[in-house]
């Protein structure tokens, strides 16, 4: 382990920076986890929906049988639920509004048409199939060029255009084109693709008549936003609403919004007050939940002979799907790709236009990495396209751009404050393990199969836990700001933590005791970590954008830290000590100072004091805080732009290039997260993140035909990474602690998912620039491929999707 | 998806299942192991009012000897033949493809008789009794057995020779004599999928026997019968790749060059695995 600038510190056995194993394995690994599928209820009913056909069409009528009648339900049905409308205050947004249920339109193969229940889910889809439906094709928009080219039978009819936002950014940009010596063209493009979580969508809502509350169990990662959103658009007070996140398999941004189906089935239950549950299947999430990554990038790099950048002019087109979701809106995703697109670079010239278009795809939805993947992708690939042009190694180019440690803190072209580090450190180690003189000598060689090599490397920024600020000048209509945690130290000296995010797969459950047992010595065993649950867990706006483990675990660091004079004064008085000050506290004792005094004991213990508290009173000082031993607290950190978490990755790749197979044969990663909390749970975070970057690469995509039907409906078209398909992966880790957090920690889960099509690309095209082919759209099949070679071949000459300068 | 409703019948030996398959009123489906039916069925693109399972059926769970060749019940499972339990196949061609079919879970349930009747053009079954020269014994109501050979039993994708009410009680392959070699090559874009591309070959000089057969096309696989008597006299020299290219045009002329030359290399492949070069 690599530590940087870093005081030397003690780790404690199990607070921050220990690799403790996590709380929560205990039950998953052996099937015992609470989710959804697993509930059992009286008299639960299971819902189906009908769902679209068609990628465009009016509805012009629908008709329900009689025997249907109170089992399935049409939008004129559900009255008293609302549409949901995400605004957003950026300039020319276009807003648009998602029934429950379609009804005068339907905009995407998928979309929700109608619902019935029955005991039973096959019932419940015998019922969906006795609803009849008209429909009235209307031209179908699948790429973003014939949506902006429409001039009419837009997909929101009131729109100007199909477009939902434009936004640009213009900094000192002609005066710095101007002076370049080399100009440097890049295409780049990713396809779109499904999250694929291990768990699909799964909500139960039943009355409970005793709370008088509408009683929702969602799997997902926000439970507070989606009891606001609710209670929004059942227009009910969110007091009569609980939202329960139980145990959640993956949500990596499909679950951060409310989904339709969430709407739909709480109204079911607060109609009938009954219960009822709906869990998305496969093919249901592989059509409709087909939301993501969908980018086109066209970037001019204006730089040096040298092939540092002056300036930046690019072009992002994101393919939006037909609705914009609540609460984070498309205008998310195009506010982080022309923010984010300079990424870790210093170059002060910069000029993009992005713009998210509607079209009759699945709504958008931000999927781990958010834009930063897709801009990651097209920046590191244009850099790849500078080292040749100016005939320099694709690391070397890096190099001349990269901001240096000397330059933090970094305020760079789009505003973003770079908080510190050292990003070229980071490349250089990562060279150094992946041993790119080995490398480079190996592909002089050649491989006896004849397989081609080729190594690629990226270096990335990860805004993580961006706050307030950042938000609000996304103009999302809810905005996040303090996350509470309450902290209550038990009768026996236990400790509960209540905090509103949601671990999902994230480790909080361990890592927030951590944090506790750092600050408080209590055994990280009786350290209880209580999420998920509206009822229980004070407001958060929950978790994604790599932000719970610094905010709200910033919370629960700032509560305990505050429950510590309480109990000082009460030990003391314990001690018999008359100097509360004086005390030392180690350990989850308090020491007397000097030893024991006039007869007491030398120590005492958290539990001690808690006994004192709860159970025998006429032990404590008379001036004892009355706040006992609980605190709910509200926190954000210092900076709320963003503590920025950096990577650099390198890959080695083998190319067959007679069937087009890739092989990964070592993959490293050279990350800094600031003080890490616990070094398995990051490893394990960016692994994660690495094997669906690896997805976004070469296996995953949802091709549409011309009538916007998807061409991927289950598995056996839809190819997902395996453990065949993902390497071992090598870790170093540098920790620059945060300036601005309470522990100089940053959020690091999103991070292994934006680098990898950078990297895995860059190799490919390093294995296959002998034979003139540049690759440059994701995924990577094997038939792209093949196709690509024999087009060089044929050709002659440089062919690819992309062109570089003359 | 959840299947629409059907009824299941388990029948306890083959002349119960031909007889409840023998059923003109409604439509019957036989399942082996349900790794290709249960799937249909659970997407609601088979609506049978009536499933016979005939996983089960003694008659089709032996691995036996007859006339000189292996009888492999229709009901033997990919992984019982990957496992070894038969010693019969045990270091048999067949073994080594059961071990590359699908993933372990699949292959715990997937029955030989069910991949020849379900007849999926890439099906690791298909393309090897098809180099294997195999013979599909099918029994028909009434107690009649009739022999029909690979691959002609595939009449194309997702259909076969089979009529109504009968079913696939076993296939024949020749067993491995000394001399024997043979190869088998995919391509798949992950581990556990379908072929996109695939070759079996089989040479066995004591009998004369050479056949390349192309799998993972349009239809039932196909043979390269010249390439094939070529390799057999010349070995390894006969392994060129424009020969390939020249055999393997002539079963896909439509196919663009992109498409062809990956069935090229996984032909050559195939060769080299088969004669070790």
């Amino acid at each position: 382990m690599k530590v940087l600038e870093h005081p030397a510190r003690t780790v404690k056995p199990q607070g921050i920076g220990a690799r403790v194993l996590r709380k929560e394995d205990q039950r998953h690994l052996q099937g015992k986890g609470n989710f959804i599928g697993n509930m059992t209820m009286p008299e639960l009913n299971e819902v189906a929906f009908l769902r679209s056909p068609l990628a465009h069409a009016r509805i012009t009528d629908m008709r329900v049988p009689k025997e249907g009648a109170g089992r399935i339900f049409l939008r004129t049905d559900m009255p008293d639920a609302l549409d949901i409308i995400a605004d957003s205050t950026l300039p020319t947004y276009q807003v648009s509004a998602i029934p429950p249920l379609a009804h005068d339109k339907v905009r995407y193969v998928g979309e929700l048409v109608a619902m019935a229940y029955a005991p039973t889910r096959a019932e419940a889809e015998d019922l969906t199939e006795l609803v009849e439906v008209d429909y009235d094709d209307l031209p179908v928009y699948v790429d973003t060029d014939s949506a902006m080219k429409a001039t009419g039978d837009f997909i929101h009819d009131e729109w100007k255009d199909n477009t939902f936002v434009t936004l640009k950014a213009d900094t000192n940009f002609d005066e710095l084109a101007s002076q370049a010596e080399v100009v440097v063209k890049q295409k780049v493009s990713l396809g779109r693709q499904c999250m694929l979580p291990m768990e699909g969508m799964a909500v139960l809502a039943y009355w409970d008549h005793q709370a008088d509350q509408l009683v929702v169990y969602a799997g997902t990662q926000v439970p507070h936003l989606v009891r606001t959103g609710l209670a929004e658009f059942l227009d009910m007070p969110q007091e009569q609403i609980r939202v329960i996140s139980p145990d959640v398999g993956g949500g990596f941004g499909y679950k951060c919004i409310l989904q339709r189906e969430e709407l739909c089935v709480a109204w079911l239950a607060k109609t009938f007050k009954k219960p009822f549950r709906y869990m998305e299947d496969r093919r249901e999430h592989l059509i409709a939940g087909a939301v993501t990554r969908e980018h086109d990038y066209e970037v001019t790099a204006y730089a040096n002979k040298r092939g540092k950048v002056l300036a930046l002019e690019a072009t992002i087109t994101i393919n939006g799907g037909a609705y914009s979701v609540w609460p984070f809106t498309t205008g998310l995703e195009a506010g982080q790709a022309v923010g984010n697109l300079p990424g870790p670079y210093a170059f002060r010239g910069y000029r993009c236009t992005t713009r998210a278009v509607a079209t009759n795809k699945p709504p958008f939805m931000p999927y781990r990495g958010v834009a930063r993947t897709g801009v990651c992708f097209a920046i590191e690939l244009t850099m790849n396209a500078i080292a040749r042009e100016v005939g320099r190694e694709d690391w070397e180019i890096r190099f001349e751009n990269l901001v240096t440690p000397e330059q933090m803190p970094y305020v760079n072209v789009t505003n973003k404050h770079l908080d510190g580090g050292d990003y070229p450190a980071s490349l250089r180690r990562a060279l150094e393990m992946i041993d790119i003189e080995g490398i480079r000598a190996r592909q002089q060689k050649g491989s006896p199969d004849g397989r081609l090599i080729g190594v690629g490397v990226g270096t990335y920024t990860e805004q993580s836990a961006h706050g307030t600020s950042v938000f609000a000048s996304w103009g999302t209509p809810l905005v996040p700001g303090f996350d509470q945690a309450f902290v209550r130290i038990t009768p026996d000296g236990g400790l509960e933590v209540r905090a509103g995010i949601h671990s999902h797969g994230q480790g909080m459950e361990t890592s927030f005791a951590q944090i506790a047992n750092d600050v408080l010595g209590i055994d990280f065993s009786r350290i209880k970590l209580v999420h998920g649950d509206t009822d229980r867990t004070p407001y958060s706006s929950g978790t994604y954008a790599s932000r719970s483990l610094v905010m709200s675990g910033g919370a629960v660091a700032s509560a305990c830290k505050q429950l510590v004079p309480r109990m000082r004064k009460i030990a003391a008085h314990l001690l018999k000590s008359n100097d509360a000050a004086a005390l030392e506290f180690r350990d989850g004792r308090f020491f007397a100072a000097g030893g024991a005094q006039g007869g007491g004991e030398s120590s005492v213990s958290i539990a001690d004091v808690a006994e004192a508290w709860y159970l025998k009173p006429h032990l404590l000082p008379v001036d004892v805080d009355t706040g006992g031993l609980e605190i709910s607290v509200g926190y954000k950190t210092k900076v709320d732009t963003g503590a920025f978490t950096y990577c650099s990755q390198a890959a080695v790749v083998a190319v067959d290039p007679h069937t087009g197979q890739i092989e990964i044969l070592d993959y490293v990663v050279v990350e800094d997260c600031g003080i890490m909390v616990n070094p398995m749970i990051v490893e394990g975070q960016c692994i994660g993140g690495i094997a669906q970057g690896i997805g976004t690469a070469f296996y995953e995509e949802t091709p549409y035909d011309e009538f916007g039907q998807p061409l991927a409906s289950t598995l056996a078209d839809y190819v997902m990474p395996g453990a065949t398909e993902v390497p071992n992966i090598r870790f170093d880790h540098f920790e620059t602690p945060s300036p601005n957090t309470e522990f100089g920690a940053k959020g690091v889960g999103e991070g292994g998912g934006i680098a990898p099509p950078a990297v895995l690309f860059g190799a490919v095209n390093n294995a296959l620039q002998g034979l003139g082919v540049e690759m440059t759209q994701t995924p990577l099949t094997p038939h792209r491929l093949l196709t690509a070679i024999e087009a060089a071949r044929h050709s002659g000459e440089n062919s690819s999707t992309g062109t570089t300068g003359k | 998806m959840k299947a629409a409703k059907f009824e299941y019948e388990r029948a306890g030996s083959l002349a119960a299942a031909l007889d409840l398959l023998h059923d003109e009123s409604v439509v019957v489906k036989a399942m082996g192991g349900s790794q290709s039916l249960g799937p249909m069925l659970n997407l609601r693109l088979a609506r049978p009012a009536k499933v016979v399972d005939v996983s089960a059926l003694p008659e089709l769970r032996t691995v036996t000897e007859a006339g000189g060749r292996i009888r492999v019940g229709g009901a033997v499972t990919h992984a019982e033949i990957e496992d070894g339990v038969f010693p019969l196949l045990a270091g048999h061609m067949m073994q080594s493809v059961a071990e590359r079919i699908a993933y372990r879970a699949v292959r715990n349930r997937g029955t030989v008789g069910g991949s020849l009747a379900h007849a999926d053009p890439a099906a690791d079954w298909v393309l090897a009794t098809t180099a294997l020269g195999a013979q599909v014994e099918i029994a028909a109501p009434g107690g009649q057995t009739r022999m029909v050979n690979m691959p002609e039993f595939m009449i194309g994708a997702y259909t076969t020779e089979l009529g109504a009410g009968e079913l696939i009680a076993a296939v024949h392959v020749p067993k491995m004599s000394p001399g024997t070699r043979w190869g088998y090559y995919k391509f798949c874009r992950k581990t556990g999928e379908f072929a996109e591309a695939s070759c079996s070959a089989f040479f066995d000089p004591s009998t004369q026997t050479a056949r390349i057969a192309v799998g993972a096309l349009d239809g039932a696989p196909q043979y390269l019968d010249e390439l094939a008597a070529r390799v057999a006299e010349q070995g390894a020299a006969a392994i060129d790749r424009d020969a390939i290219h020249a055999a393997v045009k002539a079963i896909m002329p439509e196919k663009s060059e992109v498409d062809r030359g990956l069935f090229v290399t996984v032909v050559e492949r195939c060769l080299r695995q088969a004669l070790d070069a």
